[in-house]
């Protein structure tokens, strides 16, 4: 009994990881649909957007080791800390900042070009926004604290111990990163549903000629969907970031979004979703009852030989539609 | 409907066995049926696109297939050059029936193509892109290409003069070394078909060979056509929507619309159909 | 004037499908051979061959078995870090299980088992296409890496996890091992390098080169030609994985002497060698070279600029360089999809009708 207690643990935790999954995903979704774009910065820009809003707080100057090094001074602090809520609007702002320079630097001078060079494209972007953020804001693991809820939540415990006798861990913090997702999830969907702009994303995702032709302007579609990628991204950072401290590593957490778009098809809304919860829950559970026997770890690579071997008997993924190839 | 079904040639009076050869009118030999068609259907989900065909090409002939847009033309290509498998019928090459094959092993046949939209390899040289069509008759081992070796440079230059042959019979000599993806429309149409002819195939299937030219390239078109059948003996079958040039071209035409055949016989014949004429022109419906 | 094809007639079809139809070219590539083989090992140092020539005569093999897969076949693959670590360790085991056995059979081997390794990998390309593709190949990197990192037998139970390569000889000289002169690592890569470069322009220009582009450029119209796909692309993973195969195994027993699977072989290994072939060129043996020669070369040089002259902390300048790469990356995208290969064609064809451009 115990065994089915800790396995439902397990998956209660996976669901709450799933949700970030899918999260990020849906980031992802919403640039190829719109743009044609596969973004592999998405998990950079988290990384990205985390040291910002760190960077912000602390009241860090930015670029502080390149301008020391170069005029041999000892700038550090602006001295002051940026209260949570004022930073995170700020790191929105870059974020849409950046959205904006780049569709100006490298989207637009890359339009008609094969989807290929595009996604290679943005590993050059990935790599350049990873030696940016390290540059600007130093490249030592930092601690990131707005202000979220942490530790174990003893209401949800003690309540569970009570019903099942068995106490369920679980962190308040992956609760609140459940619900701020999962809100984010349908506000998201309810926005590329039911609003002109989101109508008007769709339109250019099924055909930039046509999109055009009809008065829609690409440039603000593209800017959009990258804003709000980068504002998918913060959120996703500050989650991981609160987590497990903003490094490198969080970009590679973010690629988990990669294994569940294969899984959910790239341009399936409700294929990001329900593909973020199969991985989230797929890996724990993976790691609860093979992991020990093989060593552990398996986290780092489960997502990805699950939907490797799910695309080989399935190539559309699971909500697209059946390819019929044509000559 | 089933009034000009018939299994006569143009110039024989009388109908003839099926296996029997003939002789048209200018000279060129008309052999026994070399692919047969029994019964075809197709279908894409809950769409028809070919609905219970059957016709046969002969040996040596010139074959059309005509039909307005959505007749499901390009889907009966599709079939003889083994991309889609028919639900239901059969398929008969060569006194052979044909099971479900892939694409690759069809073009091992002898059947060789072109595509509606040209489907060159736009990253390679015109001559590598004819070269591909021989492909299937290189046999030289991976240790001998690895090295060069005797063997394998022999083969691709043995090979190379055959291609060489369809490049002055198809004369673009002068852009041999061009990569396709800079030629014009034209150009890369007549690439394609000596990509096909340097397959050296049997049976020879043209997809709107004419599509989108003007008349100066369809006359070129016409003659290359005509003298492969010629030269070469090659079987070929052809979709192509200038009536002119299919009445002018083709030894026997059939006619699909919807799906179904609605007739079949020589170009004389097949003008003076009643539901070929309603199908093309329209019928009043009252 | 000097740099032309006029008045070079070919009579043959042997002649004019040389690798270099051109005279001056012909005379070039003998006099880069000269000096790589003849002059380069007797002035060679430990600073030049650990710095700038080993490493990129191995990163050469890597991109040459990349540009292979992506370049000649259109198959993007974003785990090469994880097949070179399968040569890596591959050559370990041999090396440490058969000592008596020449280490140029065992580094072959290591390519021949990392070619079995990449067909297996492979197998879903056959049903997987494009972008699905390229994250499927993220699986066999992270599933490698982490195989050898949790597998003890595979680094002989050592404490540290490490793998060390112990010395071995190759006509009297040690070509593996921390014993190994600069002249001696230096030649055994060219000498690799050299031949698989050589191996990679036959089956490129061949029967099996044409199959793999007609793959690349129309799949669907590739098999209807008589191309099957299943060989095809098998054998591009094959071919690829065994050249990128040898490059692990030469990078962890004659570069490093040392390596942990994770930092020597983790996803940026993967990448790197992916830039090299796009700075370089895709589809393209010079390309191969010129890419590998280039991001070789550019932190060398970024170092000496940045630490050695501005006297700048080591990690700010390791940052730049991410900056550097990564714009680099994007500024070739936008210029010149298809590398230094083809500015370096372009920059012939003016020569050739120079001094009289019309």
């Amino acid at each position: 009994m115990d065994q089915f207690f800790f396995a439902a643990e397990v998956v209660a935790n996976g669901l709450m990881t799933g949700v970030m999954y899918s999260l990020v995903a849906l980031g992802f979704v919403l640039i190829f649909k719109a743009s044609g774009v596969f973004n592999y910065a998405q998990g950079v820009l988290a990384l990205f957007a985390a040291l910002t809003l760190v960077g912000i707080q602390q009241g860090q100057i930015p670029f502080a080791d390149l301008i020391n090094a170069a005029f041999g001074t000892s700038l550090h602090q602006f001295g002051w800390t940026v209260p949570a809520v004022l930073a995170i609007a700020l790191t929105a702002g870059v974020m849409v900042l950046l959205a904006f320079l780049i569709e100006k630097l490298v989207l637009q001078h890359l339009v008609g070009q094969e989807p290929i060079i595009l996604f290679m494209a943005t590993i050059g972007l990935a790599y350049f926004l990873e030696g940016l953020g390290d540059v600007m804001w130093g490249a030592d693991i930092k601690t990131l604290d707005v202000g979220l809820p942490q530790g174990i939540s003893d209401a949800i415990e003690g309540a569970t111990a009570e019903w099942f006798g068995y106490g369920f861990f679980i962190d308040r913090l992956d609760i609140w990163a459940t619900l701020i997702a999962a809100i984010l999830v349908a506000a998201l969907v309810a926005f590329a549903q039911y609003t002109k702009q989101g109508r008007a994303m769709r339109a250019v995702a099924d055909d930039h000629q046509a999109a055009l032709s009809v008065g829609i302007s690409l440039r603000f579609i593209w800017v959009m969907v990258w804003s709000i990628a980068g504002f998918v991204a913060l959120v996703a950072g500050i989650m991981w970031g609160t987590k497990s401290g903003v490094q490198f590593s969080l970009s590679l957490i973010a690629l988990k979004a990669l294994p569940v778009l294969m899984l959910g098809g790239f341009t399936s809304i409700p294929g990001a979703i329900v593909g973020g919860l199969i991985i989230g829950v797929g890996e724990k559970l993976f790691e609860f009852f093979i992991g020990p026997m093989v060593g552990g770890a398996t986290e780092n690579w489960f997502a990805y030989v699950l939907a490797l071997v799910f695309l080989v008997f399935r190539p559309q993924g699971l909500f697209g539609e059946r390819i019929i190839e044509r000559v | 409907m089933t009034r000009m079904q018939t299994q006569s040639q143009s110039q024989s009076q009388a109908p003839l066995p099926a296996q029997d050869g003939h002789v048209t009118a200018d000279g060129r030999q008309i052999g026994g049926v070399m692919m047969e068609m029994k019964n075809i259907t197709l279908r894409f989900g809950g769409v028809v696109a070919i609905k219970d065909i059957s016709f046969d090409i002969r040996q040596g002939e010139i074959r059309a297939i005509i039909g307005p847009n959505g007749a499901g033309k390009s889907s009966m290509l599709n079939v003889i050059s083994g991309f889609y498998h028919p639900q239901e019928g059969e398929v008969w090459f060569k006194g052979y029936r044909r099971g479900p094959m892939k694409p690759y092993e069809v073009a091992r046949l002898g059947i060789a193509r072109t595509f509606q939209n040209i489907a060159l390899f736009d990253g390679m040289s015109v001559l590598d892109n004819i070269m591909t069509g021989r492909l299937n008759r290189m046999k030289s081992g991976f240790l001998a290409q690895a090295l060069w070796w005797g063997p394998a440079e022999r083969e691709e230059n043995l090979n190379r003069e055959a291609v060489e042959k369809i490049i002055d019979f198809l004369e673009i000599q002068n852009i041999r070394k061009t990569p396709v993806g800079r030629l014009p429309y034209g150009l890369k149409k007549r690439v394609e078909l000596a990509r096909a002819l340097a397959a050296e195939p049997q049976l020879l299937l043209l997809d709107e060979p004419m599509a989108g030219m003007n008349v100066e390239e369809k006359e070129d078109m016409s003659r290359f056509i005509l003298d492969v059948n010629d030269e070469f003996g090659t079987t070929i079958a052809l979709i192509e929507h200038d009536m002119g040039v299919v009445m002018d071209l083709s030894d026997r035409v059939v006619v699909m619309d919807y799906g179904r055949k609605i007739g079949d016989g020589t170009p004389d014949e097949v003008r003076s159909n009643q539901d070929v004429i309603d199908a093309y022109l329209g019928v009043a419906h009252d | 004037m000097i740099y032309r094809e006029a008045g070079d007639f070919k009579t043959s079809y042997r002649d004019d499908g040389q690798t270099f139809p051109i005279r001056l070219d012909r005379w070039g590539y003998y006099a880069v051979l000269a000096v790589a083989f003849g002059i380069i090992p007797f002035l060679i140092n430990d600073y030049w061959a650990s710095a700038v020539f080993v490493p990129l005569l191995i990163y050469a093999i890597a991109a040459l078995g990349l540009n292979i897969l992506t370049g000649y076949a259109g198959q993007v693959s974003l785990g090469t870090g994880g097949f070179m670590a399968v040569g890596a360790y591959s050559v370990y085991k041999l090396m440490t299980a058969f000592p008596e056995i020449s280490i140029v059979i065992h580094i072959l081997l290591a390519g021949g088992i990392t070619a079995l390794v990449g067909v297996l990998f492979g197998l879903p390309s056959l049903r997987i296409k494009g972008f699905y593709l390229a994250v499927a190949t993220l699986a066999a990197q992270f599933f490698l890496v982490w195989l050898f990192n949790k597998v003890p037998w595979f680094y002989n139970y050592s404490a540290s996890g490490q793998i060390n390569a112990p010395e071995r000889t190759l006509l009297g000289h040690a070509v593996t091992g921390p014993a190994t002169s600069a002249p001696a690592k230096y030649l055994i890569c060219l000498v690799f390098a050299f031949v698989l470069a050589w191996v990679a322009r036959n089956l490129t220009r061949g029967t099996l080169g044409r199959k793999w582009m007609a793959i690349r450029d129309m799949d669907i119209a590739a098999e209807i030609i008589g191309v099957n796909p299943l060989t095809a692309k098998l054998s591009a993973f094959a071919v690829s994985s065994f050249f990128v195969g040898i490059a692990g195994a030469l990078l962890f027993a004659v570069y490093l002497g040392a390596a942990e699977v994770g930092e020597a072989f983790g996803i940026n290994k993967s990448f790197l060698v992916l830039f090299m072939i796009i700075i370089g060129g895709l589809g393209s043996i010079f390309g191969s070279f010129a890419g590998a020669a280039f991001m070789v070369l550019l932190p060398v040089l970024l170092k000496n600029v940045l630490v050695g002259s501005f006297g700048w902390p080591t990690n700010l300048a390791a940052h730049i360089e991410l900056m550097i790469v990564g714009a680099l990356i994007v500024f070739f995208l936008i210029v010149e999809p298809h590398g230094l290969a083809r500015l370096w064609a372009l920059t012939k064809e003016k020569l050739r009708l120079w001094p009289f451009p019309h």
